[in-house]
């Protein structure tokens, strides 16, 4: 197979394409000659060296190229805009109609309340997956007001739903900056150091305490870590909608999370139960029987209420700092 | 019928992904069966059944688990024929990281996890990059970064798959997994097809039986580690 990479040198191709590179290190090819041609350094191969890493020799050329326009698709891909995301009513578990239209747009927070089971996964999992009227609910998913390509439906690098879910862990045992740092190298930014080092200031003014670049992510607290995650997801990952699963009360700034990821022109999507979680977003879809029951707009009178109920978390917060402080609680929280 | 081959390493979720991506097919009226390939023992025979999903096990004993498989696979086809199956899925572990029981026109899945860290990519071989699908399981279990940079370690030694996102917990992912499968080539024989790859070397002294350790007693197949 001939190629534009073809009649390169590995050294000309490794300095024209650094990411060239970690194709042949990822294929367990990392000592090649670096002064012959592309071409006649595969043909020179070893027939055993290539048997014990597990790829053929008439295959490797064009599995380079692919790889080459894969790196070209992520870097030049600056996410063709989501402008909104529409999705249209199917039917519940009885098969009733569900009859909305709901739009939802870069910036604007979104929350779903109803027990477990009710149908939220379901209904996450037909936005994530463009369900065209052929998922269980039978509901329809559109973009930019158009029923999307279909192929995008497992266009893993355009995934449309970025998710922070309660229980997550981290398995690297890295720093938090390296962390970050390996993050935005896989998605190609231009200028991985800086994003990282926005990332974890961003993280820091969401979480109560304090950490360093230095800190293991393993040793983060759970603030700190949801914090982390946030920030990075706010920053870093490829897809227009997050869903994140309850912000919890403590030690971290729930509105500011909220509102980084709103200014970042996330669509955000926000399970809850917490009262002010849910007032805290601009619409709210309520689940029964595996349906949206209704969809509600926050009234001005529950702007109010939101308002009176930040105050009595305040008041609650100051109770459990006394508490911490081993103050008598008494007096006028 | 449609014949899937679905490999990974220990523990990465096979089982749980066949069950959901199964019972959601199930749901729309595509009938599935499982062989289920293992050494030594199995019960995830009776954890299909149990779901209403038809299963038969082959155990390799003291066989490559590998070897027994291609030896096998064809009377496999032939059971999924006869049952009338619409879809035959054939689970394998990647034992070595270097097998892979994937078939020529035969769609080829591959799982991998998410907990098994961002270098295990580099570490499958053929089983990984030269599947058709692959699936990631346990995502809900990791940050979202890690989710990210596991699917961009994969990529990068499979530039074509389809690669999916399935939870063998909640089965979220399932259902769009069946869809791919449903949409797999028919195969009604396996006569005269290729394994995409070959089979690790074997056949030294230590496969025919030998158990005493020593350059005498090492024949066939042999080879030897530099240590500078
Ligand atoms: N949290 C979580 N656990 C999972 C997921 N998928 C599978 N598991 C669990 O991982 C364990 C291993 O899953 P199995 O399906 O038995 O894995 P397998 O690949 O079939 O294993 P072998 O057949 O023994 O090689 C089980 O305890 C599953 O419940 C997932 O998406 N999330
Ligand atoms: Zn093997
Ligand atoms: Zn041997």
């Amino acid at each position: 197979m001939i190629n534009q990479y073809s009649d390169m040198t590995l050294d000309q191709l490794f300095c024209e394409h650094p990411h060239a590179r970690e194709f042949f290190s990822a294929l367990g090819l990392s000592a090649l000659p670096a002064g012959q041609t592309l071409a006649s350094t595969v043909a020179a191969l070893d027939e055993e060296l290539l048997l014990d890493v597990g790829i053929e020799r008439q295959e490797l050329l064009g599995q380079f190229c692919d790889y080459m326009a894969g790196v070209e698709r992520l870097r030049s891909q600056q996410q063709a805009l989501v402008a909104s995301v529409t999705v249209l009513g199917g039917h519940d578990k009885s098969g009733n109609p569900e009859n909305f239209r709901l739009e939802l747009r870069p910036g604007e927070v979104t929350c779903i309340v109803g027990p477990t089971g009710s149908g939220k996964s379901r209904f996450l999992a037909d936005i994530e997956w463009l369900a065209q009227g052929d998922s269980p609910t039978g509901r329809t998913v559109l973009i930019n007001g158009a029923a999307p390509d279909l192929a995008r439906r497992y266009a893993v690098e355009q995934k449309l739903v970025a998710q922070l879910s309660q229980n997550m862990n981290f398995v690297m045992d890295l720093s938090a900056e390296e962390f970050i740092q390996l993050h935005a190298e896989s998605r190609m930014v231009a200028d991985p150091a800086a994003i990282t080092a926005t990332i974890l200031e961003l993280a820091n003014s969401l979480a109560g305490e304090q950490f360093t670049p230095a800190t293991p992510v393993t040793a983060l607290s759970g603030g700190q870590s949801r914090a982390l995650m946030i920030a990075d997801v706010a920053c870093l990952s490829s897809s227009p909608i997050v869903l994140i699963d309850e912000i919890e009360n403590a030690g971290i700034d729930r509105k500011r999370a909220l509102s980084l990821l709103a200014d970042q022109d996330k669509i955000v999507l926000m399970a809850t139960h917490d009262p002010i979680l849910a007032l805290m977003g601009q619409q709210r879809l309520i689940f029964k029987n595996g349906g949206v029951s209704s969809i509600r707009s926050t009234s001005p009178a529950e702007r109010a209420n939101l308002t009176l109920f930040e105050a009595m978390d305040a008041r609650l917060t100051a109770v459990r700092h006394a508490l911490r402080n081993g103050e008598e609680i008494a007096g006028n929280f | 019928m449609r014949l899937i081959t679905v490999a990974g390493p220990p523990s990465s979720g096979k089982t749980a992904i066949i069950c959901k991506t199964a019972e959601a097919l199930q749901a729309d009226g595509v009938s599935v069966g499982v062989i289920k390939f293992d050494c030594l023992s199995s019960g995830d025979q009776a954890l299909y059944e149990r779901r209403g999903i038809p299963a038969r096990t082959g155990l390799s004993g003291n066989l490559c688990p590998d070897h027994f498989y291609v030896s096998n696979i064809e009377e496999c086809l032939d059971w999924g024929l006869q049952s009338g199956f619409d879809l035959l899925i054939s689970e394998s572990a990647g034992l070595c990281n270097r097998c892979a029981p994937h078939i020529k026109d035969v769609c080829a899945v591959c799982v991998v996890d998410n907990l098994s860290g961002v270098e295990t990519p580099r570490k499958i071989g053929p089983m990984l990059k030269m599947a058709d699908i692959v699936v990631i399981t346990k995502g809900d279990i990791v940050s979202q970064a890690e989710r990210e940079v596991f699917v961009h370690r994969i990529r990068q030694v499979n530039s074509s798959a389809v690669i999916i996102h399935v939870n063998g917990l909640t089965g979220q992912g399932g259902h769009e997994l069946g869809r791919l499968l449903r949409d797999a080539a028919a195969v009604d024989s396996l006569q005269g097809k290729l394994l995409r790859f070959s089979m690790p070397a074997a056949l030294c002294s230590y496969c025919l039986g030998q158990r005493r350790i020593g350059a005498d007693f090492q024949m066939g197949n042999v080879k030897k580690m530099e240590l500078g």
